[in-house]
C-alpha cells in the first residue's frame, strides 16, 4: 500500500509543446492519501486517462515527478511499480476457467500454491464467483467476464494501487448498481488505495471518498461529493456535477447585494467581492430553486417527466432557469415566482466561486 | 399511416429472437424501446426497417404490406452504438452523403447539413476526417448523417451509450426538439429508463424477445401492467417481495406487518408480490406510511443522494432519497415506506391494485 504524490506534471504528447493547448496536461500536482478511494472525473479529453497513464508508467510525464510513499518513481516501468488495473472492457483468457484468470496474477508472481488458493476463494466469495470457479470464462456474460477482471485487479495484496479505467461502462444499468456497490464493499473491506477514472458522475460520486474533478488538463476541484455538490469552487464542476447541471445566470453586483436581471438575490458571499470588475455569475443548483408567492417572475417553458421528479425549465427574461420538483409537488399555472435558497447561491466571478 | 408489425416472430433455428409481436408506431410519434441486454431490442428495429424478415407476420408501413420490400427500398435511416463513417471523406462529406446520393440541389444540402451540424455541435468540425474527431464526435456525425436525410422511420440503437454523460444530457434534451416538427417515425432503444422518461413520448417495455408493455412512456412507468415491465422500468431495481394480505395487515415474511393504507378495500386478501420504487422507502417520513427495519448491505452517497440497500427479511430493497443519510454498513436502518404507492402483482405477475 502506498500513498501516491503527483508533483509538477505536465504532459504533452507533441515534441516541442508552445501554446497551452498543446499540452493534455497542464501543471497538476496530488496528493492521494493511503488507502482512499478517489475517482478522477472529467469530459472526453480532460486529461484523466493521460493521468492513469503516467501513474501506471505507461507514460512518462513531459515535466514534473512521481512518489510512491515517497519514493521517486518517475523513471520506474509500468512492471516495477506494482499496480493492478481493470479495464473498460474484460481482459481475461476464455479458455481458462474462472478460478485459473483469478490465480493468474498472483501465480504470475510466484505465490505458493496454497496462498493463490486461499487468495481466490476469498475474492470469489466477495464478487460472488465462488459458484463458478470451475467453469471455463468463455461461457459468461459480459458483466460474468467484468467481474473475473475486477476480481483479477482485486486480488493481489501486495499491490501499491488498484486503478479502474472506466470499469463499469460496458455493464447493463441494473448490473451497475451490483457491482459498483461490490467494489465499495471491497474497497471497505481491503482498505487499499484505488484510483478510479470516470466520465460518469454518478460512478464517481458514489465510489470514491474524494473526487478529483478535471477539465482542460487541470484540477479544478478535489472534494469529498458532498463538498462538489453544495460547494462547487468553479461553474465548470457545478455544471458537470449534478444532473441537469447547475443555473449559471448573469448578474451584477453593488453594495455587496447580486441582481438578476433587475431582481436582487441573496447569496453566501456576494458581500465578499471586491468590485474588481470579471464576468459575475450566480450559481444555483436546480434542487435549489423553487416556485414562491414573490421573488423572481418566471413563465414556464418546458416540463419533463423523469419519474420521481420533474424537471422544469423556467425563463426570466430570457435566461433558463432549472429546477427539479418531487413528483408529488403542483406546479402553478400563472402568476409564477420562483426564489433560490439564499444559503446555497454562490457568486463567481471569472467561473470561479468569490471568497 | 403507421409502422404496423402483425404477429410478427422471428426465430433462428430453434432459437425464438422475437415472440409474437404486434406494435404500431403512428407517424410523428417518438417512440423508446427500454431493455436489457441481449432483450431483442436491436432485433426488432431490424425487422422494422427491412433488414431483417420476419419468420411469420407481417409489416406494414403507412398502409402498405412492406414484409418483403428490403431495406434500400424503404426509406429509412439507422444510427448504431458503434459509430460508422467514411473514413476518406470529411465531417460535411459524410453527413451530406445521403443528400447526394438522393441527388438533393446543393444549396439544399447545405441548408440541411448545416442545420444537423448546430444541433450536433459539429460545425467547427466540418472539414475534418473522421480520424481526427473524438469518439463522441465521430457518433454525433453518424447521428447527423441520419438525421439529415429526412427518412420515415429513423431507427437509432443506443445511439449515446458511448458518449460522455453531459454530452448524453444535451443530446437527450435536443433529439426529441429535432423531430418535433417532423411526421417520421422515431425508434430509439436504450437500457436505461431515465433515458426512456426524459424522452417522453412512449415506451414498450422489453424483455426476453417480448414487448411486454407498450404505451404512452408516463402510463407505463406509472402503471406497469405487470412485474416484468416494472422491472426493466425502475433503477435502481424496484423493491419485491411476497406478501400476504388479511384485513388491514401487510405480511412480508416472518415478522414484517405493513398497514394496507389505501389497498384496504381497494386489494381482495390475498398473497401477492409487493413492488415499491426505491424514492417510495425513504430514511425521512413521507406521505401515509409504515417504518421498516433493515440490516445495511451498502450505502452510497453521491453528494446530492443517498441510496441504501438493505436486507428486508432475505430480501435486497434499495431506498433512494434526496439529501445526505449517512448509515453505516450492519447497522439497522429503520425506513419509511409509502405504502400507497406500492404496486401488487398477482401470482401471474399482473398488476392487480396500485398505480395513480
Amino acid at each position: 500500500m502506498a500513498g501516491i504524490s503527483l508533483q509538477g506534471i505536465r504532459h504533452s504528447y507533441l515534441p516541442n509543446p508552445a501554446a497551452p493547448d498543446d499540452w493534455a496536461i497542464k501543471r497538476l500536482s496530488l496528493e492521494a492519501g493511503d488507502g482512499s478511494a478517489y475517482a478522477l472525473l472529467g469530459p472526453s479529453g480532460c486529461g484523466k486517462t493521460t493521468m492513469l497513464n503516467i501513474i501506471s508508467g505507461l507514460l512518462r510525464p513531459t515535466e514534473g515527478q512521481i512518489f510512491f510513499d515517497g519514493l521517486d518513481v518517475t523513471e520506474a516501468t509500468p512492471e516495477s511499480r506494482n499496480i493492478a488495473q481493470v479495464f473498460q472492457f474484460p481482459v481475461i483468457y476464455d479458455t481458462m476457467t474462472v478460478f485459473d484468470n483469478l490465480a493468474f496474477p498472483l501465480r504470475n508472481r510466484r505465490v505458493s500454491e496454497p496462498d493463490v488458493k486461499r487468495r481466490v476463494h476469498e475474492i470469489a466469495d466477495m464478487l460472488e464467483l465462488a459458484g463458478m470457479l470451475r467453469q471455463r470464462a468463455s461461457g459468461l456474460t459480459a458483466d460474468g467476464k467484468q467481474k473475473i477482471s475486477l476480481g483479477r485487479g482485486l486480488v493481489r495484496s501486495d499491490v501499491n494501487v488498484i486503478m479502474f479505467d472506466e470499469p463499469l461502462t460496458v455493464i447493463d444499468p441494473h448490473l451497475k448498481w451490483e457491482l459498483r456497490s461490490k467494489l465499495k464493499e471491497l474497497h471497505h473491506k481491503i482498505g487499499r488505495t484505488m484510483i478510479y477514472v470516470t466520465h460518469d458522475q454518478t460512478e464517481a460520486l458514489t465510489f470514491a471518498d474524494r473526487v478529483v474533478v478535471m477539465n482542460e488538463g487541470e484540477i479544478v476541484q478535489i472534494g469529498t461529493p458532498v463538498e462538489l455538490f453544495e460547494r462547487p469552487n468553479h461553474t465548470f464542476v457545478g455544471h458537470f456535477i449534478g444532473s441537469p447541471g447547475m443555473n449559471v445566470l448573469p448578474c451584477e453586483v453593488a453594495d455587496g447585494k447580486a441582481r438578476f436581471a433587475g431582481v436582487p438575490v441573496d447569496s453566501t458571499n456576494a458581500a465578499a467581492y471586491r468590485g474588481d470588475g470579471g464576468r459575475l455569475e450566480l450559481g444555483v443548483r436546480p434542487e435549489f430553486v423553487r416556485f414562491t408567492e414573490t421573488g423572481i417572475p418566471v413563465e414556464v417553458v418546458k416540463i419533463l417527466d423523469a419519474g420521481r421528479y420533474r424537471i422544469v425549465e423556467a425563463s426570466h427574461a430570457g435566461h433558463p432557469i432549472k429546477m427539479l420538483i418531487s413528483e408529488d409537488k403542483p406546479i402553478p399555472a400563472n402568476g409564477i415566482h420562483v426564489s433560490f435558497d439564499a444559503d446555497r447561491t454562490r457568486l463567481y466571478r471569472d467561473g470561479w466561486m468569490v471568497e | 399511416m403507421a409502422l404496423e408489425l402483425r404477429n410478427v416472430t422471428k426465430r433462428i433455428g430453434a432459437d425464438v429472437h422475437i415472440h409474437q409481436t404486434d406494435l404500431v408506431l403512428q407517424e410523428g410519434s417518438f417512440n423508446t424501446l427500454l431493455g436489457p441486454t441481449l432483450s431483442g431490442k436491436t432485433s426488432l428495429m431490424q425487422l422494422m426497417a427491412g433488414l431483417d424478415r420476419p419468420s411469420s407476420g407481417e409489416i406494414w408501413s403507412r398502409g402498405r404490406n412492406v414484409t418483403d420490400v428490403p431495406v434500400q427500398k424503404r426509406n429509412v435511416s439507422m444510427v448504431y452504438q458503434q459509430f460508422i463513417n467514411y473514413p476518406n471523406f470529411t465531417v460535411y462529406e459524410n453527413i451530406a452523403s445521403p443528400l447526394r446520393v438522393a441527388g438533393l440541389a446543393r444549396p439544399e444540402i447545405d441548408r440541411r447539413v448545416a442545420a444537423a451540424s448546430e444541433l450536433l455541435r459539429l460545425t467547427p468540425m466540418l472539414g475534418r476526417r473522421p480520424n481526427e474527431l473524438s469518439g463522441g464526435q465521430q457518433q454525433r456525425t453518424a447521428i447527423a448523417r441520419a438525421l439529415v436525410k429526412d427518412a420515415e422511420l429513423v431507427l437509432l440503437d443506443e445511439p449515446l451509450a458511448n458518449l460522455d454523460y453531459k454530452l448524453r444530457e444535451e443530446l437527450r434534451d435536443e433529439l426529441p426538439r429535432f423531430f418535433a416538427d417532423r411526421d417520421c417515425i422515431v425508434v430509439y432503444a436504450t437500457t436505461e429508463p431515465t433515458e426512456a422518461l426524459l424522452f417522453g413520448g412512449n415506451t414498450a417495455t422489453v424483455f426476453e424477445g417480448r414487448v411486454t408493455q407498450f404505451g404512452s412512456t408516463s402510463d407505463v412507468y406509472r402503471r406497469p401492467a405487470d412485474l416484468v415491465s416494472a422491472r426493466v422500468f425502475s433503477d435502481p431495481p424496484i423493491n419485491t417481495a411476497p406478501v400476504v394480505k388479511t384485513g388491514d395487515k401487510l405480511v412480508i415474511g416472518q415478522a414484517i406487518a405493513l398497514p394496507t393504507g389505501r389497498f384496504r378495500s381497494e386489494l381482495a386478501d390475498g398473497e401477492y408480490t409487493i413492488g415499491l420504487r426505491p424514492h417510495h422507502v425513504t430514511p425521512q417520513p413521507q406521505g401515509n406510511g409504515a417504518t421498516v427495519d433493515g440490516r445495511v448491505l451498502v450505502a452510497e452517497l453521491s453528494g446530492s443522494e443517498s441510496v441504501v440497500h438493505f436486507d428486508l427479511d432475505g430480501h435486497t430493497w434499495v431506498s433512494q432519497s434526496a439529501g445526505i443519510h449517512p448509515f453505516a454498513v450492519g447497522d439497522v436502518a429503520r425506513l419509511h415506506v409509502e405504502v400507497d404507492k406500492s404496486f401488487f402483482f398477482d401470482a401471474d405477475g399482473l398488476l392487480v391494485a396500485g398505480g395513480p
